[in-house]
């Protein structure tokens, strides 16, 4: 465990914006929160630049969908401490029609690739990206591949028809 | 990083040429694209195209169950298989909160480490071709066939291992293995110090790498680099110390630290972790004699598939094996995030599962993505040749890059 607990943590985060952050849970000891896509970038910095959080290390930033909810998408940041070796959890979900989110690449360079990445997968528009492009599929993809919806195999596809197996 | 100067200007005499670094090119060791503009020899600016052995491997895993889910994990970082697929069966084991007997977290050891030691053999081979030497390769090479065919006692295959199971191994270490495990270690250190002899202190190879590509920590962790080349930076950074995974803890190994991030303190880096992989296999080693020999998994029948002869001749291990194989086992509706330290940085495998028999949601944090992108900016007024030691010693993975 690190020099703080989760506790110290979040009563801490509360304090700086109160009302603004939901606890999700602690899964595995790692704090969840959520919170809006007004606050994220404040959260973010806050976290980063706090002389006794440093969170510096961005560790990861993916999405998730959720068809059935009406905020749909929702976009996850792993953050971790590598002084304290705490790691944290931010989610901030939004509705299909408004999937903009303010970028973090002003904070961490390496945002950059992972905000494309999401973006290719499930079309979250980060604003103010210096370079919001697809990453992994080809550029005139039309679909956000990661979304349920989108199938797994293409349904227009041929070559797997029964009648070419006799049956 | 260097600051050359640079002629844009539109006298005729200064213009630019564009060149197109792959996909295909045999320098790059994979399938990497760099479109590149040069002054010369000169890099003025570049942009790397990735994604050309995409497999949506994170769709794919939202169809499968767990345990048909190791396959793909094999084909990130196909040169350290090991590594992924065990990173994988942790974080499952993590979500379904399984203990796992102590001489199955040392084995895992063992594995892993040999895992990072072909890893690494590789990535410093490889540099030693790139600069022009292709002795120390060679020399090295031989040893990672032989930790391929350690692999081979223990799991029947060898680059794309599938090695172990949710739960312990397929089935226990032979004899046969551990004999090559332990010839394995009384041979290579000779060729590995032969090896740094070829490298270190030699003129032609320092001054091809030292200095080139050199970062400082501050860029590395805000490029959320890790592994080898974030050590090589200074930042003593290694999951494997910090949040420590499959009883690290009981181990005794130092994190070696770099001090400019160039490509001579990366490959420093690397053949020192190859001596503490030895040293972690020898004590690894020594702890199983304590252990009984003929554990090799946790006892849990709801998610470890039974032998088949079992299952065939008892009916227990037949509705087990029904049960697992249908997916009738339920499973708990939360979110995990596992990191272990891959070869080439931290390997995080962020979990979201709904109680189904495959994951809702799986993301891999993929290292090689995640170091590559500074790859083109650190380019900027880098001399062609050594962007091509650069990216070697990067030790990016196209498989991982991509997934």
């Amino acid at each position: 465990m690190g020099k703080f607990s989760n506790e110290e943590l979040l009563n801490k985060l509360n304090a700086e914006f109160p009302e603004q952050l939901t606890v999700v849970g602690e899964p595995f000891g790692l704090l969840t929160l959520e919170t809006g896509k007004d606050n994220i970038i404040a959260i973010l910095s806050y976290l980063k630049n706090d002389a006794a959080l440093q969170f510096i290390y961005l560790t990861d930033i993916t999405a998730i969908h959720y068809p059935e909810q009406e905020k749909q998408i929702g976009v996850i940041y792993h953050l971790h401490s590598l002084v304290n070796n705490v790691r944290i959890r931010l989610k901030v979900f939004m509705t299909d029609g408004d999937v903009h989110m303010p970028t973090a690449t002003e904070l961490w360079n390496g945002a950059n690739w992972m905000e494309r990445e999401t973006y290719d997968f499930f079309g979250v528009i980060f604003d103010g990206h210096p370079d919001l492009r697809r990453i992994l599929n080809v550029d005139d993809m039309t679909a956000f591949p990661m979304r349920k919806e989108f199938p797994l195999e293409d349904p227009n596809r041929v070559d797997k028809k029964d009648y070419f197996f006799g049956r | 990083m260097q600051n050359h100067p640079v002629y844009t200007d539109n006298d005729p005499q200064n213009e630019l040429s564009t060149l197109n670094l792959g996909p295909t090119h045999p320098a790059t060791h994979g399938v990497f694209q760099n479109v590149l503009q040069l002054d010369g020899e000169r890099i003025v600016s570049g942009v790397s195209t990735i994604g050309y052995i995409h497999r949506a491997f994170e769709k794919i895993a939202e169809h499968r169950p767990f345990y048909q889910i190791t396959p793909l994990t094999d084909r990130l970082n196909y040169c350290s298989s090991p590594i992924n697929n065990m990173g994988w069966h942790m974080t499952v084991e993590k979500l379904l909160g399984i203990e796992m007997p102590k001489r199955v977290d040392y084995l895992r050891v063992i594995v892993m480490e040999l895992a990072r030691i072909s890893d690494h053999i590789v990535c410093n081979g490889v540099l030693g071709v790139d600069t022009g030497a292709f002795t120390g390769f060679l020399y090295m090479m031989e040893h990672r066939e032989a930790i391929y065919e350690i692999y081979e006692e223990v799991c029947g295959s060898r680059l794309t291992t599938n090695i172990g199971r949710i739960g312990g191994f397929e089935r226990n270490f032979n004899t046969i293995a551990f004999d090559k495990l332990r010839k394995f270690l009384k041979t290579f250190p000779k060729t590995l110090k032969e090896f740094e002899s070829l490298f270190n202190r030699n003129r032609i190879f320092v001054d091809r790498t030292r200095d080139v590509a050199a970062v400082t920590a501050e860029e590395a962790l805000s490029y959320s680099w890790s592994g080898p080349i974030l050590r090589a930076t200074g930042v003593d950074y290694d999951v494997r110390a910090m949040n420590p995974y499959s009883s690290y803890e009981d181990f005794e190994f130092e994190v070696p630290v770099g001090t400019n991030g160039d490509v001579y303190n990366r490959f420093l880096v690397r053949n020192e972790e190859m001596w503490q992989s030895l040293r972690i296999i020898e004590q690894a080693l020594a702890k199983l004699e304590k252990e009984p020999t003929d554990i090799f998994h946790a006892d849990v029948p709801d998610f470890y598939l039974p032998p088949k002869e079992e299952v065939y001749n008892n009916m227990e291990a037949l509705i087990y094996h029904f049960k697992i194989v249908m997916g009738e086992v339920p499973t708990p509706t939360t979110e995990v995030y596992h990191s272990v330290e891959g070869a080439n940085g931290e390997l995080g495998f962020y979990l979201v599962n709904d109680g189904g028999r495959s994951p809702y949601r799986l993301h891999f944090r993929r290292p090689s993505f995640i170091n590559y992108q500074m790859y083109a900016p650190m380019s900027r007024g880098m001399l062609l040749s050594d962007a091509i030691i650069n990216m070697s010693s990067l030790n990016v993975i196209a498989g991982e890059l991509d997934a």
